[in-house]
């Protein structure tokens, strides 16, 4: 078994969002970077936890990114995982990035592709999908349970107001969310071994941008909430349905 | 050059957040001066002729039983297909669950540009500019689509549904499903629910609650609304409520017209996923507790004395037991 977890590193979820350069670039000056979340305790945990059951398997990070991403690389390394490979690129585009990753994988010849639900910064969600088209390879997105019985997975995704188990075969891409596995904390033993372990670095391959930010925005600022007196419950009803036209 | 709308449907019924994407696709149509057109794969109950009223002149259907269920290797190959058939060139999702398996597949497919949870109608007066929310809602971003053939998809309850007089012609389209690749083994829908994504209102609970035991009042006031329910992240976290309800930065994000937060203290994780409602009520007893300053309506309270006395009115009010 051979799987492929893609790794992307995100702006901690406290960081304050601010944009310069006539709004076109991200503040990224005294930002923390952290693995993005959805990748790290549902798509990470959930592969390390199938390299648990088969020690066999290999497990192999991958992201696009340039040297700033080496230190959440390793701390990902530092939850599991044998190798990471980091292309040495950078763009907003999913395409260019799936185009990246479906690369790495072609190489590998990797049976099992997890990427996280979407990165919550650009909240895509659609580098799994991409990937698994240019791979040609079956796809299940959103998955929030996974099992594995030789080469077939059975594997439980949400749909609307509800969850569907399905079975498919292996190779396969599945992007993953909560339910999946639950966030481990790296101990000291994965820490040091995450030296050790190979980062290698490659550059990447020629590919298409089909798309690109021209600008940011930040929403407007809220009026102001209206407070009611908590002796007066029937009032707020009143408000929501006279004032604000909510019911 | 059209506008080609993909319908999504369950159980014979098409999605709430599939009629959205038609009125979008209409109104994108009118203002580049195109026209828009549907695609549905599969059958549903439904005349798909009344689809007319949402501005739209042609359904295409592949009316093939097996494409009733959801094979994104399969779906992305069909619609590739009906594309370059029907001459699209703006294809439009719902950025719900199947438009997030499909849509990505296609813009891999046909190299066509995507933006995904597209929020207004693109900018065309110089280029191709959609507007989309990042930052898990905490910013916009502009982006700009450089291909022929574009895909958006739309977040949910984000462009409104509306409804005026018109029949649209239903076309079956003649193309060949590949066997899925994906066998569906069981589903379990909670019935009687309005599902958090598609519902207008969300009535959400927080630690404040205390336990799994007190989300009566929860589902009560969620009941007499006719809303979802949806809860924070500890909460899901220690199984007091199904994963599924978890709503923030790391769980789902949601933009109904109402959100009602009891017991929650904002955290700015938590407001990343629903900022985006368009009216946001506050029950804490912490006056000082930060969603108040993310909030429209509040009251500093005890929500277990609170929350029933708000049960009690809006049950007058809409004259329910
Ligand atoms: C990387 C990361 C990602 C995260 N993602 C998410 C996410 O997606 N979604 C999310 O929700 N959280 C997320 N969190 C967690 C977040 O930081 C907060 O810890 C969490 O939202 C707090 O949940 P809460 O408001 O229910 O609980 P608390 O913060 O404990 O707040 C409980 C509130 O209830 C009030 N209260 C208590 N008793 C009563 C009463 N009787 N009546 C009225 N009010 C009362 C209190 O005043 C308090 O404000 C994330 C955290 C991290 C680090």
């Amino acid at each position: 078994m051979k799987i492929l977890v893609c790794i992307s590193k995100t702006p901690d979820t406290t960081a304050k969002i601010a944009f310069k350069d006539n709004n076109t670039k991200f503040v990224a000056e005294g930002v923390q970077w952290i693995i993005n979340p959805y990748d790290e305790w549902y798509a990470l945990v959930r592969a390390i936890e199938l390299k648990e059951k088969d020690p066999a398997t290999i497990l192999h990070l991958v992201c696009v990114g340039l040297p700033d991403a080496d230190p959440v690389i390793r701390k990902a390394l530092a939850l599991g995982g044998d190798e990471a490979i980091r292309v040495n690129a950078d763009s907003q585009d999913s395409y260019y990035i799936a185009a990246q990753i479906a690369a790495v994988a072609r190489e590998g010849n990797y049976d099992l592709i997890f990427t996280g639900k979407e990165t919550i910064d650009y909240n895509g969600a659609s580098i799994g999908g991409m990937v698994s088209e240019l791979l040609d390879l079956p796809f299940i997105s959103l998955a929030t349970k996974f099992e594995l019985a030789g080469s077939l997975a059975t594997v439980t995704r949400e749909i609307e107001g509800g969850e569907q188990t399905e079975q498919v075969g292996l190779p396969l891409v599945v992007s993953c969310q909560k339910g999946m596995a639950e966030q481990r904390i790296p101990n000291m033993k994965g820490i040091m071994g995450a030296r050790s372990r190979p980062l290698k670095v490659v550059e990447p391959v020629t590919a298409d941008t089909l798309t690109s930010v021209v600008s940011f925005e930040l929403p407007p600022a809220k009026a102001g909430v209206k407070l009611v007196s908590a002796d007066n419950p029937a009032e707020l009803v009143r408000l929501l349905h006279e004032e604000a036209k909510v019911f | 050059m059209s506008v080609l709308v993909f319908i999504d449907h369950s159980a014979g019924q098409i999605k709430k957040s599939s009629l959205e994407a038609l009125c979008y696709g209409a109104a994108l149509a009118a203002s580049t001066g195109t026209t828009a057109e549907g695609i549905l794969l599969g059958t549903v109950s439904q005349d798909l002729s009344e689809l007319g009223c949402y501005g739209i002149g042609k359904i295409h259907q592949v009316a093939s039983d097996t494409l009733n269920n959801l094979d994104a290797r399969v779906f992305s190959t069909v619609l590739a297909e009906a594309v370059r058939s029907t001459g699209a060139n703006i294809i439009v999702f719902s950025n719900n669950l199947s438009g997030k398996a499909i849509a990505p597949r296609l813009s891999a497919r046909l190299k066509a540009g995507l933006v995904s949870g597209a929020i207004d109608l693109p900018q065309v007066a110089n280029g191709f500019t959609v507007r989309k929310t990042v930052f898990s809602g905490k910013a916009f971003a502009n982006v700009s689509i450089h291909t022929e053939i574009k895909i958006i998809t739309l977040n949910q309850n984000a462009f409104p549904l509306t409804a005026g007089q018109g029949t649209a012609q239903v076309i079956p389209l003649d193309i060949k499903a590949a066997a899925p690749d994906v066998k569906t083994v069981s589903a379990t829908q909670s019935s009687g629910q309005v599902p958090l994504t598609e519902a207008e209102i969300v009535v959400s609970g927080g630690r404040g609650l205390k336990g799994p035991e007190n989300w009566g009042m929860v589902e009560e006031l969620a009941r007499v609304l006719g809303a979802a329910t949806a809860c924070s992240r500890p909460v899901a976290d220690a199984h007091w409520r199904p994963h599924n309800e978890h709503v923030g930065q790391t769980g789902i994000a949601i933009a109904p017209n109402l959100y009602i937060a009891i017991g929650i203290s904002g955290a700015i994780q938590h407001l990343a996923g629903v900022n985006r409602s368009k009216v946001i009520v506050v029950i804490n007893q912490d006056p000082e507790a930060p969603f108040f300053k993310a909030a429209d309506y509040g009251i500093v309270g005890d929500a277990f004395v609170v929350v029933p006395k708000i049960i009690e009115a809006v049950k007058q009010l809409k004259g329910v037991a």
